[in-house]
């Protein structure tokens, strides 16, 4: 169970259900605070401030100063909260596009089935980063360039789960009762073949989010992404590239743990809600 | 009257499953069917309950055919319960999904109310057969197909279940098919019997 690093205190204990819910209270918390920290933390820390420069993590700045005096600690925050509603967005939208595709092919069958198969082989034939970088130079880079090109090359591994699964669904045996105790298409769509495909697509938003924030980090890396003064994960962990082998550390590492503590977050978070959601384990 | 006219079915590019076929079955009937792995019983039952289109011939209640759409007077009991209900449904919702059986039919088949709470996981293969037996007993169900109901059950708890379901089916003149390779069972419960050895259907 992923609910295990909770400390065992025999003064409180919490059953597992318990636990479940308060780790889902904790992650979804964590990432609320994310991405809504640029409103709290204001642009201040974001000014060049040269007297201050290349200063190593004290109390006044949390995570150190860059070499142009800016506070690390403001500029990871709104990187993050940036990069979580990019990767949201992005994520979401191909989760879309996957499972809209995905239930087409499981329940239409025959031709557009063979259609949407083929489509997915293409996309998976294709480099996955030349087909970020087309896409996104064609829309024109920028925010809007990197949500549309991951939106649009990262839909095809769900696309095919929900596809198996529909196929699976539909073709078991109490699908096929409920056909013959006279239930429609769209209530068996909606009662029988939606509650299976929840926890996939949780799954598949929850894997999605990562590769998201790092595509964005990567288009960003080489200029196409989001524009150089954006304060970015991608390009704060870009920029640190250059610092590490002088010596500033906190300049690439704490925001580097602020990343991997947010994709922590949402891994916990989707174990959790699957535990939660899926019966055999909901009631322990 | 449940009549199968000189059924046939095979799945495309494959061996014919079931050939030349006839079976009738009146209301209050209690028809065995009996035969070997192998020989076509499913592909019967399915076909007779409107899960496959035979390939030739026509299945036809009081001589109108098998409608495809609504609530199928032919109803079908299978052998696995398990792959029979949804198991993200409550005990409850999968009861209810044509139409709550009453409270004297849950006891008659001794399914508890405290089963209602629970997930399909959480009964026995005997209790989750039960719950299955009684989703199709109400009033709309005119025939029903037993494929070998209670083949993977206790003897206590098959001996239920057929009590209960002759029990019933005599009472509302139901027509019953029971599919088995067990010649002792179709014997001690059934009017007439139809041996696939003999009739032949592939071969």
């Amino acid at each position: 169970m992923a609910t295990s690093f909770l400390p065992r205190r025999p003064a409180i204990r919490f059953n597992r259900r318990q636990i479940t819910l308060l780790s889902i209270a904790l992650c979804t918390l964590f990432l609320v605070a994310i991405v809504f920290s640029n409103r709290f933390m204001g642009d201040a820390g974001l000014d060049p401030a040269l007297t201050q420069r290349n200063q190593p993590p004290s109390l006044t700045h949390l995570f150190g100063t860059d070499w142009l005096g800016r506070d690390m600690l403001t500029r990871s925050l709104h990187g993050m909260s940036l990069s979580v509603r990019v990767g949201l967005l992005a994520a979401s939208f191909s989760a879309i596009i996957g499972t809209g595709l995905g239930l087409m092919a499981g329940t239409l069958g025959g031709k557009v089935d063979a259609v949407i198969t083929w489509i997915i082989d293409v996309f998976f034939s294709l480099p996955h980063l030349v087909l970020l970088i087309m896409i996104s130079f064609a829309i024109g880079g920028g925010t809007k360039g990197v949500i549309i090109a991951v939106a649009l090359t990262h839909w095809t591994s769900l696309a095919r789960i929900i596809r198996a699964e529909t196929l699976q669904v539909n073709s078991s045996d109490y699908v096929q009762l409920s056909y013959k105790l006279g239930r429609s298409p769209f209530w068996i769509a909606r009662h029988h073949m939606l509650p299976h495909m929840i926890p996939q697509l949780l799954v598949g938003l929850i894997l999605l989010f990562p590769h998201a924030i790092l595509h964005e980090a990567a288009l960003s890396f080489i200029g196409i992404g989001l524009s150089p003064h954006t304060p970015a994960i991608g390009i704060i962990l870009a920029e640190s590239m250059r610092n590490l082998s002088t010596g500033y550390w906190w300049v690439g590492v704490l925001p580097g743990l602020l990343l991997l503590l947010a994709v922590q977050a949402f891994d916990t978070l989707g174990e959790n809600v699957r535990a939660l959601i899926d019966p055999k384990t909901s009631q322990g | 009257m449940l009549i199968g006219k000189q059924l046939a079915f095979r799945y495309p590019h494959h061996n014919w499953i079931v050939r030349n076929f006839d079976i009738a079955i009146a209301p209050s009937e209690v028809v065995g069917l009996f035969g070997p792995s192998g020989f076509g019983k499913t592909t019967l039952s399915k076909l007779l309950a409107g899960y496959l289109t035979p390939t030739q011939g026509q299945v036809t209640i009081d001589n109108s055919p098998l409608s495809d759409r609504g609530y199928c007077p032919v109803q079908m009991i299978f052998q696995n319960p398990e792959l029979a209900v949804n198991p993200r449904w409550r005990i409850h919702k999968i009861l209810a999904e044509k139409q709550s059986p009453d409270r004297f039919l849950l006891d008659a088949l001794a399914i508890h109310p405290s089963w209602l709470d629970r997930y399909p996981h959480e009964l026995s293969g005997g209790e989750l057969q039960r719950v299955a037996v009684a989703r199709v007993l109400n009033p709309a169900t005119r025939y029903l197909i037993a494929d070998e109901m209670t083949a993977m059950l206790d003897a206590n708890t098959q001996a239920l279940i057929w009590h209960r379901v002759l029990d019933y089916v005599r009472s509302h003149n139901i027509g019953l098919l029971v599919i088995s390779h067990d010649a002792a069972l179709i014997k001690r419960v059934c009017n007439r019997a139809i041996n696939l050895m003999q009739v032949g259907t592939s071969r």
